[in-house]
């Protein structure tokens, strides 16, 4: 599987995986599928069982990017792990609002938040 | 043509109803080819006054949406098919049709991805996302073309 150019950035913090998105703009299909496959690995290959996603960084994402969420989600599920994002702009919280994907993903405000009680 | 109306060059229009940005075009099937013409039409909303940071982030997200579906669902990148577009850009307007080869898609099949057995599935948000970003949004009925439509400051019907 070829993982292209890096587009998180991975952090470990008391035990807690953090990984914040390097793009502004989540929308070009071959970054989307990149970002996939690096969020997928986080669970698939490195067995990390805590993982927070900081969207600090990100003023754009497309829906096909909420798919790989979606299937983050799933995979974390699985594999009995715990998955929060944290730092979305109120822009596009809007749009996990529209989708109601605010129902499904455990949401922070803030990345300390996210990681309290992880 | 009454006296005095004079025909204005592209670029020096009077302030009312001034058209920023009109053209049509073919683009290839391609992510890239998708993506520079999304940043070449983004570029002139962002710099118009009348379009909010608000209008601006819900054009470049319905009509990366719209492209990306003439690109992949429509034409499924083939090499020898194009996606036709033609754009309008007004202070008070933003208009674009896009259109692709493909068979279309009828669009009473899309599940509502909010209903709750549909939550989890990965794909279907798209038209749902233009539709509330939009203040129009119209398909033909093969279901290849798409207009969109967004009137500064104007909520969908």
């Amino acid at each position: 599987m070829s993982t292209g150019q890096r587009r998180l950035d991975i952090e470990e913090i008391g035990g807690v995986t953090v990984a914040r998105f390097v793009d502004k703009k989540i929308l070009d299909e071959t970054n989307i599928q990149n970002i996939g496959n690096q969020l997928f690995a986080l669970v698939d290959e490195d067995g990390r069982k805590k993982i927070v996603l900081d969207f600090s960084i990100v003023e754009y994402l497309s829906s096909a990017a909420l798919g790989k969420l979606i299937t983050m989600d799933k995979k974390v599920k699985a594999a009995k792990a715990k998955l929060r994002l944290c730092c979305i702009r109120p822009e596009i919280y809007e749009v996990f609002e529209i989708t109601r994907l605010n129902k499904i993903f455990d949401i922070k405000a803030t990345q300390e938040d996210a990681l309290d009680g992880m | 043509m009454p006296s005095g109306v004079l025909s204005l060059p592209s670029g020096s229009c009077p302030d009312t109803m001034a058209v920023h940005e009109q053209f049509e075009i073919a683009i290839p099937s391609t992510t890239e080819a998708g993506q520079e013409l999304l940043e070449r039409i983004c570029g002139k909303v962002e710099s118009l006054e009348s379009f909010s940071m608000k209008d601006s982030f819900g054009i470049r997200l319905a009509l990366d949406e719209a492209i990306v579906n003439a690109i992949k669902h429509g034409n499924g990148f083939h090499p020898e098919k194009v996606v036709r577009v033609s754009c309008l850009i007004e202070d008070d307007l933003f208009r674009v049709e896009i259109e692709d080869q493909g068979p279309g898609f009828c669009l009473e099949d899309v599940p509502d991805p909010t209903e709750e057995e549909n939550l989890e599935r990965p794909c279907g948000r798209g038209i749902m996302l233009m539709r509330s970003f939009m203040t129009r949004i119209e398909y033909n009925e093969t279901g290849n073309k798409v207009l969109l439509e967004k009137r500064p400051g104007v909520k969908p019907a």
